[in-house]
């Protein structure tokens, strides 16, 4: 069944309004209203939790550990679904999309990875193309063009396989197969956490290089602050289940907010971002 | 060795074909075990709840004896019966659980980050089966299969039993005729074909995780367990006695145990020593041995299988120059032959009594005219000793349509009743005759020898211990026939407890 014909009464003419219409507004490319997301018996993860992200924009969530990131990230892509409120993709609820069409238009990279063991890399970055039944030849192509963009030129790397790569290069494995359908919407859960800073600086740089190419939609999550200025367009703060703050870097971090000024206290040194900046942009 | 080989050889075309019939009743059995086993593992992996009382249900099914298995599936219809049908159930029930836990063992070892990479990748359910869990859990799956291959050719050698044929054949056969050389014959190729089919699917196993490295000892494990249970069957009898006992041995069969119970009990009576009993022994090789070692004091032995499958004597019909015979080659291996019991347990061709008494079937001869319509079954020392089947066949030109199918001795009453067969050769005081309705024609041309039932015992025990033979002896001629056919029925059919049948004869003596 098509799931336009599920949105019942008002609701559904104002969606079909609005996608015959169009406006001249495009919606977010993803939208959090009012989301509240428990674990039975416990407080909150989140708590009447609001946010956007526009088209083609980098928003980094930065926030300690059990702030309710991956949470957000996985509302997304309608692994969990809110208790109330509702989830944005496209302009459309989550809950209204047909789950396995959403999670092919939303890339993943997981916090670790998460490659297949039994599969190449070349074989890891063509499971969703697989799965879209795409042609052998386009699949072939789509392989050697992204493991290109992300630095494993395939003849040397698309037959090795994921426990022959250090973790670094295990990581451009993931962004390459998270990409591999072109999804408009990217979801990155510490993707260079577990990474050597000489490593992650060097990945921060091949993000942004990849970015200014694609324009995706992308949420980042990282408990680095220094991570979220040297990649984001804006920067989101979590705090107990709901967003503290949401700026531009710059003026995130003159923000006099305390629950802002924690997270920049821990930081160990701030030009360091500024400094990747310098490196990445032209 | 050379006795070995050389049965081998001249047996190399049986040898060929029993290999074959064993090795297709497990290969069958495993991949059907497979085909069952590793959707169940699926199926039991996701629902948590459901795994527990599946695993003890295969469990439990497990721990039945396949013997008793096969006894078990002899009435029911379609799948049950005799032969390689019947056989290939059990072996698929025995197979099924070393898959279903080690696919559930293989799926639940899998990374959860790994499962949820394929989720929200948007793979459908059946896809992150297909293409991430399966093949994750494949190793884990094919040593399963590799440890139901194993068992199931250590459990096919029991299915003979029912006539499916195969390497047990020699087994069974062996232990019939105290024939070491054969029985060796069915054990070795069995063990060597264990070994195979190990060594075949870890290589599969290790092919298959190429990538990963999994190793594993249960090829040495299989071989083990292999040679251990010939081991065991074999020495069965080697079990040690009680300090200071009088110890009563039996064969496996309903009339050995009453009358192993009932020496027992006349010794104790008589005597007031303690008696050990070590009834239910396996075969005659096995009372055979045990007696020689000194494992037991006394069992009883039938004349004519003494004479034929103990001294490898040629048959002879005159009762009382065997029993003389054989008292006579007993004395010479320090053991006493003791009086007749009074009943002779020669073979006895039974038919159904229904189709005795429809057709007027009185004598062998009345049913010569009618062999090529009818199906024969055959207990294993039957169709191999030479007072058995082929003598039988030439005496009254028996010409059956097809090969007699080799069974369990027990099991082919009720396959004869069921109609699985027509024509079976059955004991003459067996219990099930009259419990089963069946008919005994009369062996008119007197070609089965003598087998009169005496007790046989260690010389040494009768001299240290005078009062035991004396008890003995006062058995001497005290069981007819129709004694000895109640006392069977009474167990086989009216379940009652051996101890008590006997306790009943034994207090009328």
């Amino acid at each position: 069944m098509d799931a336009e014909s599920n949105i019942p009464g008002f609701l559904g003419v104002v969606w079909r309004f609005g996608a015959t219409v169009g406006s001249a507004m495009p919606p977010p490319a993803i939208e959090f209203r009012d989301v509240t997301f428990r674990r039975p018996g416990r407080s909150p993860v989140l708590d009447r939790f609001s946010l956007a992200v526009e088209s083609g924009e980098v928003l980094a969530l930065v926030g300690r550990s059990g702030a309710g990131k991956t949470t957000i990230l996985k509302l997304v892509n309608r692994l969990l679904t809110p208790d109330s409120g509702a989830v944005l993709v496209e302009g459309r609820d989550t809950r209204e999309w047909e789950p396995i069409r959403l999670r092919r238009r939303v890339g993943y990279v997981l916090q670790d990875v998460g490659l297949f063991p039994h599969m190449t890399i070349g074989g890891n970055v063509a499971v969703v193309p697989r799965l879209e039944a795409w042609t052998a030849e386009r699949t072939a192509a789509r392989v050697g063009e992204l493991l290109d963009l992300v630095g494993l030129p395939a003849a040397q790397f698309a037959e090795r396989w994921p426990d022959e790569l250090s973790g670094g290069q295990r990581q451009r494995v993931g962004v390459a197969r998270a990409l591999a359908v072109d999804p408009p919407v990217l979801l990155m859960d510490e993707p260079f956490g577990a990474l050597d800073p000489l490593t992650r600086a060097e990945l921060h740089a091949e993000f942004r290089r990849i970015q200014e190419r694609l324009r995706k939609s992308v949420i980042i999550v990282s408990h680095d602050m220094g991570e979220a200025f040297a990649l984001a367009d804006r920067v989101g703060v979590v705090e107990s289940g709901q967003l503290a703050a949401c700026d531009r870097p710059v003026a995130i971090a003159g923000s006099d907010d305390p629950r802002v000024r924690r997270l920049l206290d821990a930081m160990p040194a701030m030009p360091r971002a500024s400094a990747h900046r310098a490196l990445v942009e032209p | 060795m050379t006795n070995l080989i050389a049965y081998w050889v001249s047996h190399r075309g049986e040898l060929t074909a029993l290999l074959g019939q064993h090795l297709l009743l497990v290969v069958v059995a495993t991949v059907v075990a497979a085909a069952i086993g590793v959707p169940l593992g699926v199926f039991a992996a996701r629902r948590p709840r459901l795994a527990a009382p599946l695993m003890a249900t295969a469990s439990v099914v497990q721990t039945v004896p396949s013997l008793a298995m096969f006894g078990f599936l002899l009435p029911v219809p379609l799948i049950g019966g005799v032969g390689a049908r019947a056989a290939l159930v059990v072996l698929i029930l025995y197979g099924v659980l070393p898959i279903v836990r080690t696919t559930i063992a293989g799926l639940r070892g899998i990374d959860p980050a790994i499962r949820e990479a394929g989720v929200a990748m948007g793979m459908t359910p059946r896809e992150l089966l297909r293409q991430v869990e399966l093949p994750l859990a494949l190793p884990s799956i094919v040593a399963g299969v590799r440890v139901a291959a194993v068992v199931g050719v250590g459990s096919a050698t029991i299915a003979a039993a029912i006539g499916a044929g195969g390497l047990g054949e020699y087994i069974y056969r062996g232990l019939s005729m105290v024939d070491t050389t054969v029985i060796l014959a069915g054990a070795v190729p069995a063990a060597a074909l264990a070994l195979a089919v190990d060594g075949l699917l870890l290589l599969l196993e290790r092919q298959l995780s190429a990538r990963r490295r999994t190793r594993s000892h249960r090829a040495v494990l299989g071989a083990a367990a292999a040679l251990a249970a010939v081991v065991l069957l074999s020495s069965g009898a080697a079990a040690r006695r009680a300090h200071g006992a009088i110890v009563v041995g039996s064969k496996n069969f309903t009339e050995q145990i009453v009358l192993g119970e009932i020496l027992a009990q006349v010794i104790e009576r008589d005597t007031g020593l303690p008696v050990d009993r070590r009834l239910n022994l396996g075969g005659t090789i096995i009372c055979d041995r045990a007696l020689i070692t000194g494992d037991i004091d006394v069992y009883v032995e039938y004349t004519g299988t003494a004479l034929t499958a103990v001294f490898h004597q040629p048959v002879r019909s005159d009762s009382s120059a065997v029993f003389e015979s054989v008292r006579t080659l007993y004395a010479r291996t320090g053991r006493t032959l003791l009086p007749p019991l009074g009943f002779n347990n020669t073979f006895a061709i039974l038919v159904r009594g229904v189709d005795a008494r429809a057709r007027r079937m009185k004598t062998i001869d009345d049913v010569v005219d009618d062999t090529p319509n009818l199906r024969a079954g055959f207990g294993y020392e039957f169709v191999e000793r030479p007072d058995g089947y082929p003598g039988l066949a030439k005496t009254y030109g028996l010409r059956f349509p097809a090969p007699p199918r080799v069974m369990d001795l027990t099991l082919s009453y009720r396959a004869l009743a069921s109609g699985q067969v027509d024509l079976i050769a059955g004991d003459a005081t067996a219990g099930l005759i009259k419990g089963l309705d069946l008919f005994q024609l009369e062996d008119n041309r007197h070609y089965f020898p003598p087998y009169d039932a005496a007790a046989v015992a260690r010389a040494e025990t009768l001299l240290r211990y005078p009062g035991v033979r004396t008890a003995l002896e006062r058995l001497s001629g005290k069981i007819s026939a129709d004694a000895m056919r109640a006392m069977n029925y009474a167990a086989d059919a009216e379940h009652r407890d051996v101890r008590a049948i006997a306790r009943a004869f034994v207090d009328g003596l």
